[in-house]
């Protein structure tokens, strides 16, 4: 009974982690070919195909798509720990209101992400409430432009993933020991100095743990840049989906999203480094 | 006796009615979204006891996507005739229809199949389900506020920079979909729509980067439709039937469509059935019903797209036989192109080109 308790989280990331991975490296290395499937693997006949991964690393198309990716997830990262950091301390200290702002977090996941991002929509589009209410004030004439837009994209990204990033400061802060910012307090530290000094510190890795949950998603994005952002902002996501869907080359698609995949492991062994050090 | 047994007994009609609902042939029909008048099924359905499952996409890519993972499940498939039905025939993807099983086949206009058959040789894959013209939906009103000796007739409101500028602040927008564009691009440049040659595509990007800066919006066919309903944007580039659709959902709203005086691309979207479809005999039932004049009068009626049926006309509502946006006169058609895939290399630069006029650079 131990040895398959132990097994099983080894059969989980063999099945859903490491098969699909296996299969997603074999498309990499395969030649795109008109059929169903749209390509021939390795062992077709033509042997196994470099090119994929040698046009994602040479063409700028595709190294700007990557690099555009990585700015936009760590901005959105970066977004929502700056938010997530007072509000997962405040909710942590919050009392009897703790269950109920907790709860106000999690709301939103109640409501299908694509209402939400709907609501958005509803909300950012030249006849849309906000350009409505700008209009009825006087302050505008002709509609300002804020749906399709880079700021529009950002906002869907930070409201998408910022409970994500709540949760693992909020868990940290309860776990917090309220004796030894009192400590500091008695050895004459002022509040705002104990807080930087030693509250804070030890939210550190929460704090990354928080940043890497959003990155590391918010870097394959597609359904987000595509519903809110602006055409320029060619993520990776939407470079995979055209490759895909558009271009169907299978094989390309499957490059980009390794490449995507070696990227983002970097941050997390960083960070796993930086938790031995720690 | 046994406490249950009431219930047993009443179980029995209900396993009963499940036995005969899964004898029941089955016909899983896959189509574009708001694409079928509801009658056409309910009446399929009450004439040969085959059971309709309906389901529907929004792009050719969703549809092309799920048909080349193969083992779909789909019985009859509605794709458009360039790229994805000629794509999909070329990849063995679609069965050879048996026009001994579609007595209605010789009900379709011989001079529409003949432009089909640019994509698909002999017309051995698909029957036109319906068809129309890519072109551009207008507010008059708002255009000529800005622009008043701009010309509503022709891609030249759209392509020219300066009318794109002086029109930009109403709102332009272009559907996402670059295989749809650029030949319309090629041929408001005095080029074949179907060129591979590098020159050509290198024209018809610089074009689309030049009105790039006055373009709100490169979004889908159908956020489109939704936006001109709502009243948004004032000079777009879509298919006709998303303008008339459009129009239909907000009557007041000054909304027309124009086909540009340089000749409009015209598409086919076509009955086709999978290579591996569970009941083909089903799915030929069904193409041959479609072609039924008064059915697919029922669907034109509905969706406001033309079909290749002639013989329907007399069963058309009469605002619809006569609405040149539904059905184009005989010299807009005349002046009309279909395009032909410009092969793989050609249509990996297209993307590209697509690519970077999104992105602006």
């Amino acid at each position: 009974m131990r040895i398959a308790l132990r097994l099983l989280p080894g059969l989980w990331l063999a099945l859903l982690v490491a098969a699909p991975l296996a299969l997603v490296a074999v498309m990499a290395l395969s030649w795109q070919a008109e059929g169903v499937p749209p390509y021939s693997p390795p062992w077709g006949g033509e042997g196994i195909n470099p090119e994929n991964l040698r046009l994602i690393l040479e063409d700028p198309h595709y190294r700007d798509s990557l690099a555009q990716s990585l700015v936009t997830a760590t901005l959105t990262a970066g977004l929502c720990l700056l938010l997530a950091a007072p509000m997962g301390i405040a909710i942590a200290r919050a009392g009897r209101w703790r269950d109920a702002l907790l709860a106000a977090v999690l709301l939103p996941f109640w409501t299908g992400f694509l209402i939400r991002l709907g609501a958005w929509i509803g909300l950012l589009r030249d006849e849309g409430w906000i350009n409505g209410l700008l209009r009825a004030l006087g302050l505008v004439e002709a509609p300002v432009p804020l749906l399709y837009t880079e700021g529009a994209m950002l906002l869907g990204m930070v409201h998408a993933y910022l409970p994500f990033a709540v949760l693992p400061v909020f868990a940290a802060a309860t776990r917090l020991d309220p004796a030894l910012e009192q400590a500091a307090a008695d050895l004459g530290a002022t509040p705002g100095r104990a807080f930087l000094g030693i509250t804070l510190p030890q939210l550190f890795p929460a704090m990354a743990a928080a940043f890497l949950l959003v990155l590391i998603p918010a870097a394959g994005e597609y359904v987000i840049p595509e519903l809110l952002g602006p055409p320029e902002a060619t993520l990776v996501g939407r470079v995979v989906f055209q490759e895909f869907f558009g271009n169907r080359d299978w094989p390309v698609a499957s490059a980009l999203a390794l490449a995507l995949l070696a990227l983002l492991i970097l941050p997390i062994l960083l960070f796993q480094r930086l938790g031995r050090e720690g | 006796m046994n406490p249950f047994r009431p219930f047993l007994l009443a179980l029995l009609p209900a396993l009963a009615l499940a036995w005969t609902a899964a004898a029941q042939p089955v016909l899983n029909v896959y189509n574009w979204t708001d694409y079928i008048d509801p009658r056409a099924i309910e009446g399929f359905q009450q004439e040969t006891g085959i059971r309709v499952r309906y389901d529907v996409f929004d792009s050719l890519e969703t549809l092309e996507g799920k048909l080349s993972a193969g083992r779909s499940g789909y019985d009859v498939i509605v794709p458009t005739s360039e790229p994805s039905f000629a794509r999909l025939a070329r990849a063995g993807a679609l069965r050879v229809l048996d026009r001994a099983a579609i007595p209605n086949w010789g009900n379709q206009d011989p001079a529409l199949l003949a432009q089909v058959a640019g994509s698909d040789p002999g017309n051995r894959h698909g029957a036109i389900y319906l068809w129309g013209t890519i072109g551009l939906g207008l507010r008059p009103d708002r255009i000529r506020a800005l622009a008043p000796d701009a010309p509503l007739d022709s891609f030249d409101l759209l392509l020219k920079p300066e009318n794109a500028a002086r029109i930009a602040r109403c709102g332009i927008a272009i559907m996402d979909s670059g295989i749809d564009v650029i030949p319309s691009v090629l041929r408001w440049l005095g080029k074949d729509p179907n060129s591979a040659d590098a020159a050509d595509a290198r024209a018809a990007e610089a074009a689309l980067l030049a009105i790039r800066p006055h373009v709100r919006a490169i979004i889908s066919s159908a956020a489109i439709t939704d936006a001109l309903a709502q009243g948004e944007y004032c000079a777009v580039l879509t298919y006709s039937g998303d303008v008339v659709q459009a129009q239909n959902r907000a009557p007041n709203g000054g909304l027309a469509y124009a086909q540009p005086k340089e000749g409009a691309q015209l598409w086919f979207d076509m009955l086709a059935i999978p290579a591996d479809a569970p009941n083909p005999e089903a799915a030929q039932r069904f193409i041959d019903y479609m072609l039924r004049p008064a059915v697919i009068a029922g669907v034109t009626n509905q969706v406001r797209y033309p079909n290749a049926v002639p013989a329907s006309r007399p069963h058309l509502r009469a605002e619809v036989a006569a609405d040149p946006n539904i059905y184009p006169p005989p010299e807009a058609i005349a002046r009309s192109f279909t395009v032909s895939a410009p092969g793989p290399a050609a249509e990996r630069a297209r993307a590209r080109s697509w690519s970077r006029f999104k992105a602006g650079r």
